[in-house]
């Protein structure tokens, strides 16, 4: 494996009211995930899942309060300051909003040199000459370097967050929704871009995403989360086709598709995912879910494997 | 098919005629919509699709008279809304026809709720402006709205502002307040975009059974194909400010005509079945200054021919008669080749 | 679904056309904003007589002469002379030097030290945060000037302590600004992504996150110049400046105010010079606001 994620835990604490009163937010709660050289792992969820939260935790951007990462063979969360910015060369990110995670003020040409010139990999002519590879490979001409981040569109600029992810020729990429905020038709492009880079550089892909369809095109595995925990995992066309635990089944006939003969969900229980700051005991969804009996309401769910590699938290379905 | 034609004679909820709006940049004014025209019938939900910059918006705020000052007016078209004509009107008239004649919700329903005023006085105060109704009436009233669209302890709720509700709730809100004073038609601007999809859901499916019980015309602006499909009978396709294609739901899915909508559908990955490959539309929208004269597609289109320098009229194709593009050669106007 | 055949690969996109630079832009808006020209030229006239005093001053400001003492203004000594003789005018131009170099070196250094600190507490956040915003805001409720009384007090009055007390009492606003900006910047997800490239924290604050902060402490400053220039003519009037001869703008004004009644010029004319530096730093700084702000049209 080349991230092996296991159980990792972190809540937020903040104030509210006055007087001020504390209070926590547990977004993740005994996370695990594996993905191996070259496979992309899908996270999905609704807002305040955790997703996100777990995706940052690996490249510890933000801290977790348990738990361990394993990047081949090294211990991530162990690592000292120094130690971790080695380790960063190889495990890479991709923002939502490629706006905001560009430096408005430096030319894209520089914004591609500079991890080069900190890591020490490439100076002078090779350093040119690697900036400019790796514009073309991200569909970029050359002049882009001159430009500064403004200056492009939407797609562009998410070309340009790739390009300065590749630009360390790292093992893996974390990508935060790196499509959500693409029109559909560039939408493709990005896509078709990130499936090219994955299968000729072997990148290993954690992905997260709110579309299903997105995820289904992108990514061998998934994983569904619900308030900090993983609920369901497997590969994702099965687990799309066929899924078992009835959120992934609320998700998925949630989920809109182009064709006006598929069935509409019609069903969808009525409230809204709890807060995770305070969220139900026992099973988080059992509040929603249409099979939840008493054991769902006292007791969390272990999540133990079902058939054809798949993974499943529920007391009431196998 | 459509309650337009199920019910010749009536007067649709919605007519738009001939609308062009156009927005100026850098002091020259361009056509960002043009010569829009559709008629929505009551109980009827057409949906208005396209990506960002193609007008879908503007065509709303061009119908709630909402364009910019300045920089935006409606240049030419009429709206009418059952049978008040709501076009060309000063402010202060549009002012009583938003949210009574017509109602709208938006995609973001914090920026368009007062955060500092309790959501049962602001769907009341819309009651008393556009109604003259007593403050105990009006508040009676919002009370039953917020009932209507399922709003849960509603009547705990009532006293509440803005920031203690979900953003579904929230959009809930905004669909009693667009409800207020029982308009025949609703002009939904992205209106579950910014919410997570099983809330989405939720939210459709209540519009979908206001618009049943109250025989209410929807205007439905989404860039989700997969919406159209479940909630929309009828659905035009916007592209550069033109409207490309208008067809029946079913037709439209099942045999899109316009290349861009062709390409949207192949360009788009999809959760109920295996996507092999993705057919990405090259390039970007041109802006509003490099659009070509002519068809505005025909920088990205891979069926471009010599005609589409010239712009394409919106006739019906060989499918059906409700079935309408604007191509040269999916849809040649009769007596033409391509 | 019939989709057409597309041949399209990922293919190189069209660059967008060059647009004005970011400094073009800034020079046109700028440009269009009257009020920073007319701030910039009465900065500039005076910054050019501070430099260029020995060539431009018609006397020598330190020449007594008891015969030409009090005179009013007139063809020789034009703004009139002082108690002591001296031409008003070429002190004036002279203490332009002073008063300058105090107002722009306190100021440098207050955005040096200021800033510097800012970035820091806003960046790290936590108790280092804590503590720093914490004493700022107990700096910042003294007023300046008692800041400055007691500073220069303490330490003896000299160019050096008056510069000293006006940047310890320019600090805190540009720490405030700072610390603020640098919060607002951490929210973008570019710092996170200098972060996963194993950037250091040095590096992050000041190599992107300062270019970033730099157009709102550039407009502070200017107006705190104004503001530092006013301090030193208020210490100076109270004799906490520069000690005598040396003419500097508040030196004059006291100076003057011995014979305010008979030669009223005497203040008037130094208070002048003050007010039109004062005036056009608080212009130039409005104007760079409106230049420099992003939802400003274009």
């Amino acid at each position: 494996m080349l991230l092996d994620v296991a159980a990792l835990t972190k809540t937020f604490h903040g104030q509210e009211g006055f007087p001020p009163r504390r209070t926590s937010l547990r977004a993740l709660d005994g996370v695990s995930f594996q993905v191996g050289h070259g496979e992309a792992l899908g996270i999905v969820g609704e807002s305040g899942c955790g997703k996100s939260t777990a995706a940052r935790a690996t490249l510890r951007l933000v801290e977790p309060d348990g738990g361990s990462v394993n990047y081949d063979g090294q211990d991530v969360l162990a690592a000292g300051p120094k130690a971790l910015r080695t380790l960063r060369r190889h495990m890479q990110m991709v923002f939502q909003d490629p706006a905001s995670a560009l430096d408005p003020r430096q030319r894209v040409g520089d914004a591609l040199a500079e991890p080069l010139r900190v890591h020490r990999i490439a100076k002078g002519a090779d350093l040119v000459r690697r900036v400019k590879a790796v514009l073309d490979e991200v569909g970029l001409p050359a002049a882009a370097a001159e430009r500064y981040p403004h200056e492009f569109s939407g797609g562009q600029r998410q070309r340009i967050g790739i390009a300065r992810a590749l630009v360390l020729e790292p093992g893996l990429v974390i990508a935060d929704e790196p499509v959500s905020a693409l029109d559909v038709s560039v939408q493709a492009q990005i896509l078709k871009l990130l499936a090219r880079l994955k299968a000729d550089r072997r990148l290993a892909f954690v992905f997260v995403s709110h579309d299903l369809g997105v995820v289904r095109y992108f990514c061998e595995r998934t994983a569904v989360m619900y308030l900090g925990r993983i609920i369901e995992s497997g590969p994702t066309s099965t687990l799309f086709d066929t899924p078992k635990h009835p959120y992934t089944v609320l998700l998925r006939s949630a989920s809109p598709v182009p064709d006006p003969a598929a069935e509409v969900a019609r069903s969808i229980p009525e409230g809204e995912p709890p807060s995770p700051m305070n969220p139900p005991p026992g099973c988080h969804f059992h509040p929603r879910c249409p099979l939840a009996s008493d054991v769902c309401r006292a007791e969390v769910p272990p999540l133990r494997a079902s058939d054809a590699g798949r993974v499943l938290a529920c007391h009431n379905v196998e | 098919m459509n309650a337009a034609q199920s019910a010749p004679g009536a007067l649709p909820a919605l007519a738009v005629e001939g609308l062009t709006a156009s927005l100026r940049l850098g002091g020259t004014w361009y056509d960002a919509v043009r010569d829009v025209s559709f008629q929505i019938a009551e109980g009827e939900t057409l949906a208005l699709v396209g990506e960002s910059g193609c007008g879908k918006s503007l065509t709303a705020m061009a119908i709630m008279g909402l364009l910019p000052d300045k920089i935006g007016r409606m240049s030419a078209g009429t709206v009418t809304a059952g049978e008040r004509r709501i076009s060309g009107l000063t402010e202060k008239q549009m002012e009583k026809i938003r949210g009574d004649a017509v109602g709208m919700i938006f995609q973001e329903p914090m920026s368009s709720l007062n955060p500092v005023l309790r959501v049962g006085f602001q769907i009341a105060e819309s009651l008393i402006y556009h109604r003259d109704m007593s403050r105990r009436a009006a508040s009676k009233r919002a009370l039953e709205l917020m009932e209507l669209v399922r709003i849960p302890a509603a009547a705990q709720r009532f006293r509440a502002y803005p920031h203690e509700f979900s953003g579904g709730m929230r959009q809930r809100v905004m669909i009693a307040l667009a409800l207020a004073c029982s308009p025949r038609v609703l002009i939904a601007d992205e209106p579950t975009t910014a919410l997570d999809v099983t809330v989405q859901a939720q939210v459709l499916d209540l519009l979908r059974g206001l618009q049943d019980e109250h025989g209410l015309g929807i205007l439905l602006i989404t860039h989700n194909l997969g919406v159209v499909a479940s909630n929309a009978q009828r659905v035009m396709v916007m592209y550069g400010g033109d409207v490309v294609e208008s067809a029946p739901v079913g037709a439209f899915f099942a045999n899109p005509q316009h290349p861009y909508s062709a390409a949207l559908m192949s360009a788009m990955p999809r959760v109920d079945r295996a996507t092999e490959d993705l057919n990405p539309i090259p390039g970007q929208v041109p802006s509003l200054q490099e659009m070509p004269a002519g068809c505005r597609y025909q920088g990205r289109c891979p069926l471009r021919v010599a005609k589409c320098a010239e712009r394409p009229p919106l006739v019906a194709v060989s499918e059906g008669p409700h079935h309408l593009a604007r191509c040269w050669v999916k849809a040649p106007p009769p007596g033409e080749g391509a | 679904m019939s989709a057409p055949d597309l041949p399209l690969p990922v293919e190189p996109e069209a660059v967008p056309a060059p647009r004005p630079g970011r400094l073009r832009a800034l020079y046109q808006r700028a440009t269009r904003s009257g009020a920073l020209l007319v701030g910039l030229a009465m900065v500039s006239v005076m910054i050019l007589c501070a430099i260029f005093a020995p060539l431009i001053a018609p006397h020598d400001p330190y020449a007594q002469s008891i015969l030409h003492k009090l005179q009013g203004p007139g063809p020789v000594y034009w703004l009139g002379t002082d108690q002591f003789g001296r031409d008003v005018l070429s002190r004036i131009i002279y203490g332009a030097r002073i008063s300058l170099f105090v107002g722009f070196v306190s100021t440098a250094l207050a955005v040096v030290i200021g800033v510097a600190i800012g970035i820091v507490s806003g960046y790290f956040g936590g108790r280092v945060d804590r503590l720093i915003s914490g004493a700022n805001d107990g700096l910042m409720s003294f007023p300046q000037i008692i800041m400055g009384i007691v500073i220069v007090a303490l330490l003896g009055p000299s160019i050096h302590n008056l510069i000293l007390a006006i940047t310890i009492t320019a600090i805190p606003a540009f720490v405030r600004i700072a610390r603020g900006s640098t919060i607002a910047m951490k929210e973008r997800d570019f710092v996170d992504a200098c972060r996963a490239l194993g950037f250091g924290n040095g590096r992050i604050m000041f190599r992107h996150i300062l270019p970033n902060i730099a157009d709102e402490i550039t407009v502070l400053a200017s107006l705190w110049m104004a503001t530092a220039i006013r301090t030193e003519a208020t210490l100076s009037f109270i004799g906490l400046g520069a000690p005598p001869p040396i003419a500097t703008w508040g030196g004059l004004v006291r100076d003057g105010f011995d014979n305010l009644l008979d030669s009223p010029g005497l203040s008037i004319f130094p208070s002048i010079a003050i007010l039109i530096v004062m005036i056009g730093l608080n212009l130039v700084g409005d104007g760079l606001r409106d230049a420099t702000d992003p939802r400003a049209p274009t």
